[in-house]
């Protein structure tokens, strides 16, 4: 077993893992942060992205230990700490970019990055920026409306 | 499924992690960015004893940019070469290439000696070494060679790289002067791999005729194939070219092979439309260079 420490969405977390344990599963089994979700575990369906010292990452092809020592951000810590949802989760609700919701957590934390380095993503540039991640009931016109009106959200509170 | 246990290595200097895959020997495998190792462990295709992970070699993430063109060290990761304005100026083929690589998210981590290391055929970086003459460093404790991209590629997921080996770096040429560039494929899915993919490379003289045109093709065979098409295009404006025949030359020259999502028919067509829009680009990109 291997002790490491995380620190995931502002807080320092310790954990001792084999090291094979997927970035994935030591979120969701060790630190119980079950948002992640877990589709594929191939890298293609992308609902386990999460942000690695602010870079979108698959966690199902990322080893806990390779991490030790860095810096997470899942979909739980989108959000402000009164709660208030971030203006990427506002607009997907507000856009219905989500039904049942298994994909939402990888494009929400895959577009938080796309929007912070891209506040005015051109069309052409949020299909990319989403071509992996993989939903299988929204549908992408909601998802597409939904990022570029996170864009607006955020650049009307700037 | 989950990844079979394994012993894990992190070594703090690459002179322990040299000593680490010689230790294991045939049994070690190294991990990079792990984008195509994990899946191949997560589905229990490799079984590696012993992982060394080089993740913490900060000093192997250099990106220089030489006279001569641009070393890539072990731990750069396909998106940090990917956006360097100096690399795309020393080697534009790279920046084309690297946008056909999976997606953003991958590219974040996956890293391009590690995508020569896989030896894909159906991966776009193979071929651009190889069109470009490039070679790949490997090292081991107290020994260090290069060997040339026609010589690193010997099959499918296959190299020269022996056991207890690392690739530290691979050096992609300089284009020549009045040259250019260009990568094309056609994927089901953007982001996919390839069905078939050409990248082509198209030098020109003083009066702007041809002096040399060559490709490299993905997912054509079992190793990328380098075609040079020079004589059949003819040393000519590339106004006046014949690139319906290098198209063929390149048709007649792979061994693609079937599966699934293309026949063999279809993939021989693919590498003629190809060849001939990847040539048309890249001289193009000579002519205005
Ligand atoms: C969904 C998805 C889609 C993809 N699509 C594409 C695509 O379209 N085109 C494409 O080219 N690739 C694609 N990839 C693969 C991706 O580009 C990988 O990042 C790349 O092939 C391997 O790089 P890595 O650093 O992740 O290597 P790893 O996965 O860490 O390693 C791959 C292999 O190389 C060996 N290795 C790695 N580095 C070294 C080294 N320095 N010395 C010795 N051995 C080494 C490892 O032991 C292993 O056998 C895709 C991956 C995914 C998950
Ligand atoms: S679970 Fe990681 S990409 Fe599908
Ligand atoms: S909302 Fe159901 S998979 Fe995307």
């Amino acid at each position: 077993m291997h002790e490491i420490t995380l620190t995931v969405n502002g807080v320092v977390r310790q954990a001792a893992v084999p090291a094979r344990r997927l970035l994935s599963d030591c979120l969701r089994h060790d630190l119980g942060l079950t948002g992640t979700h877990v589709g594929c575990e191939h890298g293609v369906c992308g609902c386990c992205t999460v942000l690695l010292d602010g870079e979108p990452v698959r966690s199902c092809l990322t080893f806990a230990v390779t991490v030790d020592g860095r810096d997470i951000t899942t979909v739980e810590g989108l959000a402000g700490q009164d709660g208030t949802l971030s203006p990427v989760q506002r607009a997907f609700a507000e856009c219905h970019g989500l039904q049942c919701g298994f994909c939402t957590p990888g494009f929400l934390c895959t577009v938080t990055a796309l929007l912070r380095d891209n506040p005015a993503p051109s069309d052409e540039e949020v299909l990319e920026g989403i071509s992996g991640n993989l939903c299988r009931c929204t549908g992408y016109q909601n998802i597409v409306k939904s990022v570029h009106r996170a864009a607006e959200i955020m650049a009307e509170e700037s | 499924m989950k990844p079979p246990p394994f012993e894990y290595h992190a070594p703090r200097s690459l002179g322990e992690a040299l000593d680490a895959l010689a230790g294991a020997g045939e049994h070690g495998k190294v991990l990079a960015g792990g984008q195509s190792l994990i899946p191949l462990l997560n589905m229990r295709l490799a079984a590696p004893a012993h992982l060394v992970d080089i993740n913490r070699l900060a000093e192997l993430a250099a990106v220089d940019v030489e006279p001569g063109g641009v070393r890539v060290g072990a731990l750069a990761r396909h998106a940090q070469v990917e956006r360097s304005e100096e690399v795309a100026a020393a080697q534009p083929l790279l920046r084309q290439a690297l946008r056909l690589v999976a997606h953003p998210v991958i590219r974040n981590r996956g890293t391009v000696v590690g995508s020569l290391a896989h030896a894909d055929p159906a991966a776009e970086l193979p071929a651009v070494l190889t069109l470009l003459r490039g070679s790949v460093r490997l090292a081991r404790p107290g020994a260090v060679r290069d060997v040339a991209a026609e010589d690193f590629f010997t099959g499918p997921l296959e190299s020269a790289m022996e056991a207890g080996e690392l690739a530290v770096s691979a050096f992609f040429p300089a284009p020549p002067p009045r040259s250019g560039t260009a990568f094309r494929e056609v994927a089901r899915r953007h982001g996919d791999y390839a069905l078939a993919g050409i990248a082509a490379l198209v030098a020109l003289d003083d009066d702007l005729r041809i002096t040399s045109a060559t490709v490299a093709c993905v997912s054509l065979g079992p190793v990328p194939v380098l075609v040079d098409v020079t004589d059949a295009v003819g040393h000519r404006p590339p106004d006046s070219a014949d690139w319906a025949s290098a198209a063929r030359a390149v048709a007649d020259r792979i061994e693609p092979e079937a599966d699934i999502h293309a026949t063999v028919a279809y993939r021989r067509h693919l590498a003629g439309v190809l060849t001939e829009q990847a040539l048309r680009d890249a001289a193009r990109e000579a002519v205005d260079a």
